[in-house]
């Protein structure tokens, strides 16, 4: 990504990420970044850092339009959002931290076990 | 809600912080399962998961505001491009019934772990390759 203007080819693929990004926000509550960083990196040349930093941006505003839509239904949980939103942004400070003194790798992989767990939890009856 | 249920909320929350600064997300594959253990049922966990996202990305944006990797453009770019998308995901996400919604979710998740599962093997550490 240097400083000159995108070709037209790039802002249709980075549309059609941020497209793809809001469906899969909305449909599972995330912010999309995990599928918007993927393919920022595949299909648009993003350099992955690059891809992981900006999509922040993106995931506010997506997640902010998703709030509205389903707060207007009445969906949204205040008190429930920050229980787990405000110990997450700690986290998220925190994760810096962490990383100097654990491996990304270590984690990356703690991260697959209690997903894996999450997973097999949910779809328990 | 009980002490040990706030008590795993929060952890989970915190693990979920973790997760967005390492990987630029904003923690959601893990605070729909938090907030589902909470009971809260699944739409209004991933509705409730939407607003939590908010103060984890912004503390991820300001962890990352020193390493220069941040394009804001683009960011405008893919967030507006996404309003578009919010609007169809949330219809699919209405429409379909909440046992239907946890299990495609449930596959998500597990997509992720093995995704992450993967990062983690090729970045193994690597020996002096034999010929």
């Amino acid at each position: 990504m240097s400083s000159r203007p995108c070709s037209y080819d790039a802002r249709v693929r980075f549309v059609a990420i941020g497209l793809a990004a809001g469906v899969f926000s909305a449909l599972f509550g995330v912010g999309g970044g995990i599928i918007a960083v993927p393919l920022l990196v595949l299909f648009a040349g993003v350099p992955e850092r690059v891809a992981a930093a900006t999509s922040l941006g993106a995931i506010g505003i997506t997640a902010l339009a998703g709030v509205l839509v389903y707060g207007a239904r009445g969906d949204v949980n205040v008190a429930y959002a920050a229980l787990v939103g405000l110990p997450a942004a700690a986290g998220a400070l925190g994760g810096t931290w962490l990383q100097q003194r654990v491996s990304t790798r270590v984690l990356t992989f703690g991260f697959a076990v209690l997903l894996t767990g999450v997973g097999i939890w949910l779809l328990l009856p | 809600m009980s002490t040990t249920t706030i008590i795993v909320a929060v952890a989970l929350g915190l693990s979920a912080g973790v997760l967005a600064g390492l990987f630029g997300v904003g923690g959601g594959i893990l605070f729909v399962p938090a907030l589902v253990a909470l009971g809260l049922g699944q739409l209004e966990a991933q509705a409730t998961s939407l607003l939590a996202i908010l103060p984890t990305v912004a503390a991820g944006a300001w962890n990352q505001r020193r390493y220069g990797n941040f394009r804001p453009r683009l960011a405008l770019a893919l967030g507006l491009a996404s309003v578009a998308g919010v609007g169809l995901g949330a219809l699919i996400a209405i429409s379909l019934p909440e046992p239907v919604l946890r299990r495609l979710f449930a596959v998500l998740v597990l997509a992720v772990a093995a995704r992450l599962a993967l990062v983690t093997y090729r970045n193994r550490p690597r020996y002096p390759e034999t010929p």
